[in-house]
Formats: structure tokens, C-alpha cells, sequence
């Protein structure tokens, strides 16, 4: 294994479940104060997904009112305390940026079938 | 004492930071390098140690070059060069390792950039070039060089076309984000000259 390989070993996380777009995530970030830390949850639908080793990260959309926000987080950040998936999507798609030109009822998405 | 080393660009990544921020940092091999002969005022006009680096095999050195290797005794190298120090407290044959170094230190690097090749004024020096369409007869030409009467010639270091890259370049100020004396490695925040396995050497930065 080369050096850069190893380097990057040891910073990716091993405990991270297994989703795709379309699921829904429960982000658990950690956020520091002055010198308090406390959880902030992000909870919104995976839309993105971006494959690169240590560099990857995932896009997080949810609507806050009337208005989306999305947030990219990296996949292997030590910020992110813990990714609960809450509801496993069915999608056609990888990139899911049409979701952000619908809104209500439109910009739902049907649970996965478990067979 | 040597205030500096020799070493080799593996490449770039990443690294997280406490606080969860992503720092771009490049990892260099620093080292081991073994001091081949100590220049003094004295002897030679000036005060340097000169290092080697990188192993090479003994047949492939041919014996001028041998006579010289003999006298540190730990081999031969592939790299030898010269730092600007006093080596009052170094003894040949001593080894210099990347331990000189520790995190939040700020330190220089000199490599050999990657070479480009005969540039024109767009890439080499970033002029604006004419416009693309409409019938334009200037696309990527550097314009007016020069005005006429006078001075009727053109100044000398005019950014015109030539040659790009494959230059000694020397960034200042990068951070070190970790050493790993094991692996004689070190990580410092940014990019670095030169290609990936490409030689650098690395000092102690003067601006800092």
C-alpha cells in the first residue's frame, strides 16, 4: 500500500451505515461553543452521494419552512458524531437535484419494499 | 547547526483538524539524509553542510564521485546538496532526520516545478488574449509590445512567450501539520513544487 493510502486509513470511519440517495438521514453534528460541545441533528433526504476515498461526502436536503437547505457533510468528518438512517428511499436516479424545483406532496419519495 | 533537508514529494491529501475542518496538506519524505562534508570561511569562502540523500547502488557511481562518498562512509546518494549553516555541532557521516521539524512550525521548500513547455502570454503571464469570435484576427497574441520614437525598443524583461515551469521555486510560510519520525514523513498544509517523487528541500522557513 503507498504512503498516501496508509495516511488515509487511518482517518476513515468504519462505523458508517450503509445508505443512498433518496434515504432519509438523521446527521448528528457537533458543535462547539466557546468551550461547550453539544449535538445539532440535521434531518433531511440524502440527495447526493460523492464517491472519492477520503474526500467523500454526501448532500443532505430538508425544508426549513418554505425554504430548502441543503448541507454537504464529509463522510469521514470527526464533526459528524453519528448518520441514522430513517427510511430507505426508492429512487431511479443518483443525483436527486430535481427534488430541489418541487415542493409538498411532489417532492415525495416511496419507501423502499423490503423483500 | 543544519537548518534544513532533503527530500521527496509523495503527493497530496487531506487531513481533519480538531475541529473538524479539512486541511489540504502534501506529505514529504524528509529524509534521512547523512552529512557528506562541512564547508567552513576557512577553507572554502563560506560556511555550508552538505548532505546526501536517497541511497543509490555503488556500482552505478562512478570513482571520482566514490572518493567523495568514502569519506562520510554510510554509502552513496543520489542527491547531494548544500545548506547555508555553520556545522559547528555536526560530525560527518551524522544523520539528519525529519525530527528537526514539529507541528505548527513554519518552514520554506524549494522544488523544480513541473514543467510546461514554450508558453504563450495567455498561460505563462495571464494577458486576456483578443476575443474568439466575430471575425477577431487577435486571439491569444500579447498585443503592443513597445512604443515607437521613443524608446523605440522593447524593455528588457518583457512578459512575453518562452519557456514555463521546470524552474527552482521556493514556497515560504507552509505549516506543518504533522511528523512521523517513524516514517520520516511530514505533512505540510498547501502545496508544494515540483511533481509527485520529485526533490525538495525543505528548511527551517527565514520569515518565520
Amino acid at each position: 500500500m503507498n504512503i498516501i493510502d496508509r495516511l488515509e486509513m487511518e482517518q476513515i470511519k468504519k462505523d458508517i451505515p450503509s445508505f443512498k440517495p433518496g434515504d432519509t438521514l438523521k446527521v448528528h453534528v457537533k458543535i462547539t461553543e466557546g468551550d461547550k460541545q453539544r449535538i445539532q441533528v440535521f434531518q433531511g433526504v440524502c440527495i447526493k452521494r460523492f464517491n472519492r476515498g477520503i474526500a467523500s461526502s454526501y448532500t443532505v436536503r430538508k425544508m426549513s419552512g418554505a425554504v430548502g437547505v441543503e448541507r454537504i457533510f464529509p463522510l469521514h468528518s470527526p464533526s459528524v458524531e453519528k448518520i441514522e438512517v430513517l427510511r430507505v428511499g426508492r429512487v431511479r436516479r443518483a443525483k436527486l437535484y430535481y427534488l430541489r424545483n418541487l415542493r409538498g406532496k411532489a417532492a415525495r419519495i416511496p419507501e423502499k419494499r423490503m423483500a | 547547526m543544519i537548518n534544513g533537508l532533503l527530500g521527496k514529494k509523495i503527493g497530496m491529501t487531506q487531513f481533519y483538524a480538531a475541529d473538524g475542518q479539512r486541511i489540504p496538506v502534501t506529505v514529504l519524505e524528509a529524509g534521512p539524509c547523512v552529512v557528506m562534508q562541512k564547508k567552513t570561511v576557512a577553507t572554502d569562502g563560506y560556511d555550508s553542510v552538505q548532505v546526501g540523500f536517497d541511497p543509490k547502488r555503488a556500482e552505478r557511481v562512478n570513482k571520482p564521485e566514490m572518493g567523495h562518498f568514502k569519506k562520510a562512509g554510510k554509502g552513496a546518494f543520489a542527491h547531494v546538496r548544500e545548506f547555508k549553516a555553520q556545522g559547528d555541532d555536526c560530525q560527518i557521516g551524522d544523520q539528519v532526520t525529519c525530527d528537526m521539524f514539529s507541528i505548527g512550525d513554519r518552514i520554506d521548500v524549494t522544488g523544480t516545478s513541473k514543467g510546461k513547455g514554450f508558453q504563450g502570454v495567455m498561460k505563462r503571464w495571464g494577458f486576456s488574449g483578443g476575443r474568439a469570435s466575430h471575425g477577431s484576427m487577435f486571439k491569444r497574441g500579447p498585443g503592443a509590445i513597445g512604443q515607437s520614437a521613443w524608446p523605440s525598443k522593447v524593455f528588457k524583461g518583457k512578459k512575453m512567450a518562452g519557456q514555463m515551469g521546470n524552474e527552482r521555486v521556493t514556497t515560504q510560510n507552509l505549516i506543518v501539520v504533522d511528523v512521523r519520525p517513524a516514517d520520516n514523513l511530514i505533512m505540510v498544509r498547501g502545496a508544494v513544487p515540483g511533481p509527485k517523487n520529485g526533490l525538495v528541500m525543505i528548511r527551517k522557513g527565514i520569515k518565520a
